[in-house]
């Protein structure tokens, strides 16, 4: 690349060229997504008395932060529960499919690729509804469920209150993992593709079982594309409320729930713009946390 | 012995992921299956109940207020793809082929929408939209400015992946032979890399047609399709829905093999 960069252009003038090329978008990005977070933390900081028609005043108050945390505890910690079980789900599920096309789908990866992303072609809310009807009390997931007592396992663990699976929180992570996972599929397959085949051979040339081999080479090589996964479906399942909605009880409720009224049916942009904050610094924590443990540097 | 095993590990594994990415078809399926369900006899229940052509063959007969959620949601679609495929694109190219002080800066600030909650990034522009005096006019144009901002990054991904992936032999060749700055870029390097631009204009529509958290906060009065569903679900949701989702999955599933198609056809003649 650089050899061409000489021949097309002198290096002043290059320089420039790159400035000029990404100026618009990096406007864009600027004014409409860095600056709206400044926006958003001074509307967390509003007098709460305020209203959408009279106007809010600045007054600094700090107070929303705690009225919101105590408000709406349930909805965060539900919020970051059920995006936590079903980012393991996806982690365990798309962990096979992205193997599966790495390492064994030979000529048929391409396709296999086009097909993880296919679903997104169709709308996200249709896919979500369809698991109503999948899941609805007497199709025959429910049927199956019941007489195998996996039912009654899940309300051992309190994912399910009666005999039914819809309108549950194991319908709702149910909905969140099949939502959310071709994000955890693509940087998986991305950094297991770059795993050498030969180094999981040698392992077996060493006498390590095909088990060991796995958990001693492949696995510990494909951990940037586990935590970029986990990451890239964690951030989203926590933020999201339509599974809640369309998949849950008034019981299942999710934190985008409340800030998505709080916003647009109840007006009190005070109260919304703290808890946006506070589910950004819970996410921004728990990433850094997380990047520090898992010791992957090289996300972006 | 152990060869059979390794024949049964295999395909073990291969056959999982297949039943995986089946388990991704079943939602779809269900929607291709519910635009051919008669739902007149009762509409509350989100059920197959008998045959029909129906929804298909009259969009008249669509329900109240869904034809124009469709309309304005491929309008906005519309723009919003032409919009960010062109700023993405053009910054993909500064990132990949040009060096200039805060690329890295910039690289992050691509990243991080992608990584960001929606229903964070929809709550930060509603802030800034009502502090900026737009809270009373929000509608298409702050719709619109909501989706480019989330496409943009995802273009500039898709085109700089490709880009990346060039190989720069036939630019130097095409210098060689004395073409201009201007004619090698579009008699070569546009040409290679228009399947990445078109994918990722693709992946724009459909990101955008989709969007469901970011609109709905920042939509006003405005009804896309997808809010449209979601408000529908509350009154029993109406079977046409499911004619644009198949119809909108059929699209984009032929526009990617055709560009693939397309994509194949090139590298052949390049190889031979």
């Amino acid at each position: 690349m650089a050899a061409l960069d000489d021949v097309v252009a002198p290096k002043a003038k290059r320089k420039l060229t790159g400035y000029w090329l990404i100026l618009p978008g990096a406007v864009w990005l600027l004014i409409f997504f860095v600056v709206p977070f400044y926006s958003l933390v001074a509307s967390s900081l509003f007098d709460p008395k305020g209203s959408p028609l009279t106007g809010y005043d600045m007054t600094f108050h700090f107070q929303n932060f705690w009225d919101a945390i105590d408000k709406y505890k349930g909805q965060i910690w539900r919020s970051l529960w059920y995006a936590g079980v079903a980012t393991l789900l996806c982690l365990v599920v798309g962990y096979v499919l992205a193997y599966a096309i790495a390492f064994k789908a030979g000529r048929w990866k391409n396709l296999m690729l086009v097909l993880v992303i296919a679903p997104f072609f169709t709308s996200f809310l249709l896919r979500t509804l369809s698991w109503q009807l999948i899941l609805s009390d007497d199709g025959w997931v429910t049927s199956l469920a019941r007489s195998t007592h996996f039912i009654d396992l899940l309300q051992v663990v309190g994912l399910v209150d009666g005999d039914r699976l819809l309108a549950t929180q194991f319908a709702v992570i149910a909905g969140l993992t099949y939502n959310f996972l071709p994000f955890m599929v693509l940087p998986l397959y991305a950094s297991l593709e770059k795993v050498d085949p030969r180094l999981i051979e040698a392992a077996g040339d060493l006498y390590a079982s095909p088990m060991r081999g796995f958990f001693k080479v492949t696995f510990p090589l494909s951990l940037p594309g586990v935590v970029a996964g986990t990451l890239l479906t964690f951030i989203p399942a926590a933020g999201d409320y339509v599974n809640a909605t369309l998949l849950g009880n008034t019981n299942t409720r999710m934190v985008g729930n409340s800030i998505q009224s709080l916003f647009t049916s109840q007006g009190d942009y005070a109260a919304a713009g703290a808890l946006s904050v506070i589910l950004m610094v819970i996410i921004v924590a728990a990433v850094m946390l997380y990047v520090r443990t898992a010791g992957t540097e090289d996300l972006v | 012995m152990t060869t059979a095993r390794r024949w049964i590990g295999d395909h073990l594994v291969l056959g999982l992921g297949i039943l995986v990415l089946a388990y991704t078809f079943v939602p779809i399926a269900i929607v291709v299956l519910m635009s051919f369900n008669d739902s007149s006899k009762s509409r509350n229940v989100y059920k197959f109940q008998e045959f029909t052509l129906e929804n298909w063959l009259h969009p008249g007969q669509w329900a109240d207020g869904m034809g124009s959620s469709v309309w304005l949601s491929i309008q906005i679609a519309f723009c919003a793809t032409l919009v960010a495929t062109i700023l993405g694109t053009l910054a993909a190219f500064a990132l990949t082929r040009h060096r200039f002080a805060g690329r890295s800066a910039a690289n992050v600030i691509i990243f991080l929408p992608m990584a960001s909650p929606e229903i964070v990034m929809g709550s930060s522009l509603l802030s800034l939209f009502v502090a900026a005096g737009f809270g009373g006019s929000l509608g298409f144009v702050t719709i619109l400015i909501a989706h480019v901002m989330f496409c943009l990054s995802f273009v500039i991904v898709t085109v700089k992946a490709r880009l990346s992936g060039l190989n720069d032999n036939l630019e130097q060749a095409a210098m060689d032979l004395y073409a201009t700055e201007a004619q090698t870029f579009w008699r070569v390097t546009f040409p290679l890399v228009l399947p990445g631009i078109i994918g990722a204009a693709l992946l724009s529509f459909s990101l955008s047609f989709d969007d469901f958290i970011i609109t709905n906060l920042n939509a006003g009065q405005s009804v896309t399709f997808p809010m449209f569903v979601y408000g529908a679900n509350q009154r029993g949701v109406p079977m046409e829905v499911n004619v644009i989702g198949t119809a909108m999955f059929v699209i984009s599933i032929a526009i990617v093999l055709g560009n693939e198609v397309v994509r194949r056809r090139q590298a052949k003649t390049l190889a031979g």
